[in-house]
């Protein structure tokens, strides 16, 4: 399993995953850069996510949705507050209606990435802070429960399609 | 008793409120351990007992603890099924960033599918 370590913080409503790849720090950035590649892993199970818009720069943005199982849309937009490619980068993730305007009523979520050398090849860290547990709430209440079920058939999907 | 395990982002809201003060939480984990009175929590802390009594109300009222009346006594026990449900929300991410790491890794490795 490449998920090394997991740690919950209850009291700043951090939740901080450390995994380990057996790939260089590159080749795990570009799962991120390139939006054909993060939207094959970013939507939990059930949920594909699509990026309309990506840009990871400083500066930059992005604009993306999931599709659940009933057809319905869920939108969120990113900002990239820093980046230092192919090593670190830090976006505010927030809820945003279809044109990707931010609902600025609802709070956001800040995503800290870190990638270092290391270990089978590069050792990732992802810290996301939640602005509030309402945040969280919502985030989780995107169907994430029922879509885990599928999570294995969609892993199969992705491995038949990369060999095809 | 069948207890009812839906909660909305108000309640959610005042559990992590109730958890982000250090007092609340040491309170909460002695409760946990066992049932006491408010008198004995209160002498626990170099505060007042309206000030302790007020940290147990701000527990109450997220559903954290119960108080309960024993005689003379105020008793304060743990509601555990609520504190588990707490757990149970970042649990729910952790399971998320799980699949994720799962996926990108077999993105990586091109792993042969089984």
């Amino acid at each position: 399993m490449p998920v090394l370590d997991v740690t919950k913080n209850l009291d700043a409503l951090t939740l901080t995953v450390t995994a380990e790849f057996a790939a260089d720090p590159e080749r795990v950035w570009r799962l991120y850069e390139d939006p054909r590649r993060l939207e094959r892993w970013w939507g939990p199970p059930g949920y594909p996510a699509t990026f309309l818009r990506h840009e990871l720069r400083p500066g930059g943005g992005s604009h993306y949705f999931m599709r659940g199982p009933e057809g319905d849309e869920h939108h969120g937009v990113w900002s990239v507050v820093d980046v230092d490619a192919p090593r670190a980068f830090t976006v505010d993730d927030a809820f945003a209606d279809a044109a990707g305007t931010p609902n600025t009523a609802l709070p956001t979520m800040r995503l800290a990435i870190t990638l270092t050398a290391g270990g089978a090849g590069t050792v990732l860290t992802s810290v996301s802070t939640f602005a509030s547990a309402e945040a969280l709430q919502q985030t989780l209440d995107m169907g994430i429960e029922e879509g885990l079920r599928g999570a294995m058939a969609q892993i199969d999907g992705i491995l038949a399609e990369e060999s095809a | 008793m069948v207890v009812d395990f839906t909660v909305g982002q108000a309640d959610v809201d005042r559990v992590f409120h109730a958890l982000a003060d250090a007092t609340r939480r040491d309170i909460l984990t002695r409760v946990i351990g066992e049932e006491q009175s408010v008198s004995a929590l209160a002498r626990r802390y170099a505060m007042s007992l309206p000030a302790v009594q007020k940290h147990v109300g701000v527990l109450e009222s997220a559903g954290l603890v119960q108080k309960l009346r024993r005689g003379r006594e105020a008793r304060v026990s743990a509601e555990l099924e609520r504190i588990r449900l707490v757990r149970e929300l970042l649990d729910r991410y952790e399971q998320l960033w799980r699949h994720r790491v799962v996926a990108m890794d077999h993105l990586l490795t091109d792993r042969p599918a089984k």
